[in-house]
């Protein structure tokens, strides 16, 4: 909200005029109402070791992020670039490998990665799309000053917070989007709808999606739920599909009726038992064979893991370079790699400098924050990193963004990120905005919801 | 529609209208508690009115497991808190709601509000809050959630065929509640037919009427003394009292009709077929066959068209 001096950013001066005339009961009333709000239409999610079918809400913040136009076109052309290049990369490995050939991204870090799925080599994919639906985490450091934290590929989750949120904005506190021209972002299960509709398998003219979901106890069932109906498709398991001479079916009130393109929020490992993991429940035994078929289009495609894999991300502005023959628009964050050896001194020097992650972590666990770790924790992870360094990498701490936040002691700023969903189908789209995710905590640098992270409306202004 | 859609949303209107049923029967048993009665043979434990809500769910046996003697709070504590009772308000309240939520995706989000918030509510209470309230404040709280979900299903959903299996389950589960009230009661209480009289009988019988709303359409339709005949007459057959099972089988029967779309499928026939008889019936001759009897018949032809309506729709098996 604040510049480096200290003054209001000219784009929250409404924000803050609008705020003095209110008192912090009015905010702690309207956080209830929020809270309420979101409770009774049961926007909760699961956390990960605590008790089975513990719901929890997300904290969510009154206080908006607003990002004016200009930033935000540069940021989607950004985005449009990465993803494009990401989408060729997958192409590219699955298929001729020149990237691989050319020596731009080393042959064994990709075709070793366990991400890497030899079942899709030679395996073509409708319009040579395999992450249809990507969830690209960004900081800004300035104004314009964007870096990619993460690049999600698999199955990203956080959209229906997006969406959600703005619901409960515009009806909690209608009178700021007088203030403000505020873009829309309600069509994104459209878009989406759409984004599907276009990857259907050749010869089909009205694809019948489904969305395959894990069940209720996965932590974004939520989403799931909440996505099928608003794309008005059925949200299917894996014991409703079934698989006959290589085409797949669900069982309906009805009979078998066919099925031609899977959104799928299930992990590439459980999809089908006969070809990955064979003690999977969740998956559905011949789907992979009715994909090679070209029968059916799964998204995101199978594979897309090693492409956003912490160890492969040091490499995209390469392969932007490489296949788009473009410079990157987006800022890589300065990445070691602790296999290097001087990487490795040079981390295990500066410890409490760096953010350190697992390779292949998410969510915010098995990492270290330098910066608020204590000594003890920062000597426990210096045992684990030289133990195995190849499995891990170190950032420095950004200097992040801030967002003025409702606290505990009033509003301060908290640092935050954001999350765009990038769309792609025969074009690459999306809604101007994405997920804002803040650190309540203050000092906190981790925004992840399992570790205590709450969200924000995000707004983009029009032009 | 997906076949385990359909499954989830019959049985969650299953499980919201047996929550109804449970409280209406415990309703009228807590009231009956506080009348003098008599027991009628010394020994007969039929005739302690909190053994009642236990036949009548066939729960005698894993009551007795769990608790010492037929107590009035032993009794509610199982039948409203129990969550290891499935049959409990809880347990039928948590599992509309799990079969809910796996479902919301394919009906409105006030149905899901309404079923949500019941739940929540019903979690946060423990015993001693619903006895400080009042058993019977706690009772209407459940009948009127029951109402309020079924009156936004009716006022908002969309007439497909999700609808149709919601009003599947409801009917279903009201016939079979209907068919087994009415066992109980005359089963335990009223060996003869004949054996009409004295208060305990009026009220025992008033009661049963209560138990299903019905004590009102009683009076009105025959303006007179309570007899057993009449009150089978009246459950069984009349199509105007909702809860009868002849208006259960009207409904059951067109819902499965449309489903069916003309397939002329099994549990359209056999629907039609149990339909016939209480269209047809009389009651003289249920009478004569046996009450009990024909009741069962009808719970287990009930039990027929389930398995039938599993086969051909709801989890269905294809190879």
């Amino acid at each position: 909200m604040s510049g480096l001096d200290g003054r209001i950013l000219p784009h929250y001066q409404p924000y803050a005029s609008w705020r003095e005339g209110r008192s912090t009961e009015y905010f702690v009333q309207k956080r209830n109402e929020a809270d309420a709000m979101f409770r009774r239409a049961g926007i909760t999610f699961a956390v990960y070791g605590e008790e089975s079918g513990t719901e929890r809400l997300i904290p969510f913040d009154l206080v908006p992020r607003i990002l004016p136009t200009a930033e935000w076109e540069l940021l989607a052309r950004g985005l449009v670039q990465r993803v494009g290049a990401l989408n060729r990369f997958l192409h590219d490995i699955y298929h001729d490998q020149a990237i691989l050939n050319e020596g731009i991204v080393p042959p064994r870090k990709v075709l070793e990665n366990a991400q890497y799925r030899p079942e899709m080599r030679g395996l073509a994919v409708p319009g040579e799309v395999y992450a249809h639906i990507a969830g690209i985490d960004i900081v800004r450091a300035g104004p314009g000053e964007f870096y990619v934290l993460e690049d999600n590929l698999r199955v990203p989750s956080g959209v229906s917070y997006m969406l959600e949120n703005r619901k409960v904005m515009m009806r909690l506190l209608p009178e700021l989007f007088a203030l403000y021209p505020v873009e829309p972002i309600e069509h994104y299960p459209d878009l989406l709808l759409d984004t599907l509709h276009q990857v259907a398998p050749g010869g089909v003219n009205e694809p019948t999606v489904v969305l395959l979901t894990p069940g209720h106890y996965n932590s974004a069932y939520f989403e799931h739920t909440f996505l099928a109906q608003q794309m008005g498709i059925d949200l299917v398991e894996g014991q409703d599909l079934f698989v006959r001479d290589d085409t797949v079916y669900m069982r309906t009130t009805r009979g078998p009726q066919r099925v031609d393109v899977i959104y799928r929020r299930v992990d590439d490992d459980f999809l089908d038992p006969q070809v990955f993991r064979p003690d999977s429940s969740l998956g559905v035994p011949g789907l992979f064979s009715a994909y090679r078929a070209g029968r059916v289009t799964l998204a995101n495609a199978i594979g897309t893991g090693v492409a956003d894999d912490k160890s492969m991300y040091l490499h995209v502005p390469d392969m932007i370079r490489f296949y788009l023959d473009e410079e990157p628009i987006l800022n890589n964050v300065p990445t070691y790699q602790l296999r290097r050896r001087d990487d490795l001194k040079y981390v295990l020097d500066h410890l409490e400098e760096l953010v350190v992650k697992e390779v292949h972590g998410a969510g915010g666990y098995g990492m270290l924050i330098g910066p608020a770790a204590t000594q003890a924790e920062r000597e426990e992870f210096r045992a684990r990193i030289v133990a195995s360094p190849e499995k891990y990498i170190a950032q420095p701490t950004l200097s992040l963004s801030t967002c003025p936040t409702f606290v505990e002691s009033g509003i301060a700023p908290r640092h935050i990120d954001l999350r765009p969903f990038v769309l792609s189908g025969r074009g690459i789209r999306m809604v101007p905005g994405g997920l804002t995710r803040v650190a309540l905590r203050e000092g906190s640098l981790v925004v992840n919801s399992s570790q205590g992270g709450g969200t924000k409306d995000t707004w983009v202004l029009e032009a | 529609m997906l076949a385990r859609t359909a499954n989830d949303l019959f049985w969650m209107a299953r499980q919201v209208e047996r929550a109804e049923n449970m409280a209406r029967l415990l309703d009228v048993t807590y009231r009956m508690s506080l009348l003098p009665y008599e027991i009628k043979e010394p020994g007969e434990k039929w005739a302690e009115p909190w053994a009642v809500p236990l036949i009548t769910t066939g729960l005698a046996n894993a009551y007795s497991e769990r608790y010492p003697g037929v107590s009035a709070e032993n009794v509610m504590r199982f039948m409203v808190l129990d969550p290891e009772n499935p049959s409990s308000i809880y347990s039928t309240l948590r599992a509309a709601r799990e079969n809910g939520r796996a479902q919301r995706g394919t009906y409105g989000i006030e149905m899901w509000e309404s079923l949500n918030a019941t739940w929540l509510e019903m979690r946060s209470l423990t015993f001693e809050v619903i006895q400080r309230r009042g058993m019977s404040e706690f009772f209407d709280w459940v009948k009127e959630r029951s109402h309020l979900f079924r009156g936004v299903t009716f006022g908002t959903m969309l007439r497909d065929e999700g609808y149709s299996f919601i009003r599947l389950g409801t009917f279903f589960e009201r016939a079979d509640n209907t068919a087994r009230i009415l066992d109980v009661k005359y089963h335990t209480l009223l060996p003869s037919i004949e054996d009409v009289g004295g208060a305990v009988d009026y009220y025992q019988w008033s009661a049963l009427l209560r138990s299903v709303s019905a004590f009102t359409a009683y009076r009105k339709v025959y303006s007179d003394l309570i007899t057993p005949f009449r009150v089978a007459e009246l459950l069984i057959l009349r199509d105007n009292m909702p809860r009868s099972l002849h208006a259960c089988m009207n409904d059951i029967y067109d819902i499965l009709k449309s489903i069916s779309g003309g397939q002329r499928l099994e549990p359209e026939r056999l629907a039609g077929e149990i339909h016939a008889q209480v269209h047809y019936g009389q009651t003289e001759k249920i009478i004569e066959f046996g009450l009990h009897e024909w009741l069962m018949h009808f719970v287990e032809q009930l039990g027929r068209l389930n398995e039938e309506i599993n086969r051909h729709f709801l989890v269905p098996v294809y190879n």
